[in-house]
């Protein structure tokens, strides 16, 4: 549970045509879990690292820059970590180990420099996927998946859903209306039943659309693939391009490495 | 509950990574039978259905509300199988497009939010249904005891995780405590909610429910008859 996640998919991409929007979305993808790896293999308790994850950011907010990603939506993003940054914060007190006096409290020394590392790698790689998602349409990050030779089953299944999320969500959306205008309280008892009644409401509806579109696809033919286009072969220049970031960042890991 | 990058070492990762590779892949294979040549479009469905119910609030008493996790729940409504490939289609959304669950995370999160909370809840639900009365309320009663169990379970696995290859060195037990205290609670809001949608889908279209066929083979064979009577 915790925080609700979520809100429309196609809310997630911002239109635009810089160079960030026109790589291929599996180059996207590749340097984006290539940069998450450099992220995580930083040493938690080097000296350096704090160097370490400035230089990450740096690079990380060059990039948003470059795809003109607003601040308000990176920041916005980071509301995802919030049950986690609960879990680091309790780090400091809880880790065995020698202990340091903050402000008269007893605090475990690697307990702070775990979770300000934790906490540092998960906004680091949430703020990368965000640019990701923000500079590339979920249709094509789904050829980017396929591209990367995600199970063609799996493919499909993915490709249903976000066509269909946003569908399925609006009709929830309905629902709720409907509720309010009819003087829902969420705060009295019986409740749940309501709303629970409205969820399974729900999943029927879309089950049923589900058989819908099953048939609508067999009369036009579907034998159980997805005809695709043919690959389009992505110049050596865009590679170049979409590992710039974690390139970057495996720089700084290195120098850190080297000098620290 | 979605582990973001950094929180368990290469190792760990990786190992998640590869047991939940596997899982889906048998998933895969094993959903054809719950589902057969319509797996794509339902499974998708039913996977913006979890996305979307995980965004409702519901409320969970004493003015505070949760949300479902939905594990147990759809692994009874449309088959362990498929559930799995619903949850890791859910979570690879959320990790791709919501940075909600980090990239290198994903297998760990499909791990302990597919294979486990499925697997436990789906179990339990199994195992109480052959011991329970073959009614209404014994079907319900399997189905909430299964979401309950589904949501602690899955986070003493996390700890257990963040123990073997966690970054920090941590006192177990206590942890293992808390968060299993916590989740507890939890767990309650996910088995409510749980078993009132069950409910109601259960009361419009029983047929739809795959953890219910042994509750409709009777009704269908009693109340058809009647039904169809042209004379």
């Amino acid at each position: 549970m915790g925080a609700r996640h979520g809100g429309a998919l196609s809310a997630r991409y911002v239109a635009g045509t810089s160079p960030v929007h026109r790589l291929p979305p599996h180059v996207k993808l590749v340097a984006v879990l290539a940069y998450a790896l450099v992220v995580v293999a930083t040493p938690v308790h080097a000296g350096w690292a704090p160097w370490a994850y400035a230089g990450y950011l740096v690079a990380v907010l060059a990039v948003a820059a470059v795809a003109g990603v607003r601040p308000g939506r990176l920041a916005r993003s980071l509301v995802v970590e919030t049950p986690f940054v609960v879990f680091a914060l309790l780090l400091p007190f809880v880790t065995r180990g020698p202990r340091v006096e903050v402000a008269g409290l007893s605090l475990s020394e690697s307990g702070l420099q775990t979770g300000g590392a934790l906490l540092a790698k998960a906004t680091l790689s949430v703020l990368a996927a965000t640019v990701l998602a923000a500079t590339t349409e979920p249709r094509a990050l789904l050829r980017g998946l396929e591209r990367l030779r995600l199970p063609a089953a799996l493919v499909q299944i993915l490709g249903f859903m976000i066509r269909y999320v946003d569908v399925v969500g609006g009709e929830l959306h309905r629902m709720r209306v409907a509720r309010e205008s009819r003087a829902f309280d969420g705060r009295r008892r019986g409740a749940l039943r309501v709303v629970g009644a409205a969820a399974g409401a729900l999943f029927i509806r879309s089950y049923e659309r589900g058989e819908r579109v099953h048939l609508a696809m067999l009369s036009r033919g579907y034998t159980g693939r997805l005809p695709g286009g043919p690959a389009v072969a992505v110049p050596p220049r865009d590679w170049a391009t979409g590992l710039t970031l974690p390139l970057a960042a495996a720089a700084v890991l290195a120098t850190g490495m080297l000098l620290g | 509950m979605h582990v973001p990058d950094g929180f368990l070492d290469a190792p760990t990762s990786a190992a998640t990574g590869v047991l939940a590779a596997g899982t889906v892949a048998l998933a895969l294979r094993k959903a054809r039978e719950e589902l057969d040549e319509r797996t794509a479009p339902l499974a998708g469905l039913t996977a913006a259905f979890v996305f979307a119910v995980q965004m409702m609030n519901f409320p969970v008493g004493a003015g505070t509300s949760g949300h479902l996790m939905g594990g147990a729940l759809t692994a009874v409504l449309v088959g362990p199988w498929t559930a799995v490939l619903c949850m890791t289609v859910v979570l690879l959304v959320q990790a791709v497009l919501f940075a909600d669950g980090g990239l290198t995370a994903l297998g760990t999160n499909v791990t302990l939010m597919g294979l486990v909370a499925v697997g436990v809840g789906y179990g339990l639900f199994r195992l109480l249904v052959a011991v329970l009365p073959r009614n209404r309320t014994g079907f319900l009663t399997a189905a909430g005891v299964g979401a309950f169990a589904s949501v602690p379970v899955a986070a003493l696995t996390f700890v257990l995780l963040f123990a073997a290859g966690g970054v920090a060195d941590i006192p177990v037990g206590t942890v293992a405590a808390t968060m299993g205290g916590i989740h507890v609670l939890i767990g309650l809001g996910e088995a409510a909610i749980t078993v009132v949608v069950l409910g109601a889908v259960l009361a419009a279209r029983p047929d739809l429910v795959h953890g219910a066929a042994h509750l409709r083979s009777a009704d269908a064979l009693l109340r058809r008859p009647e039904a169809v009577l042209p004379r």
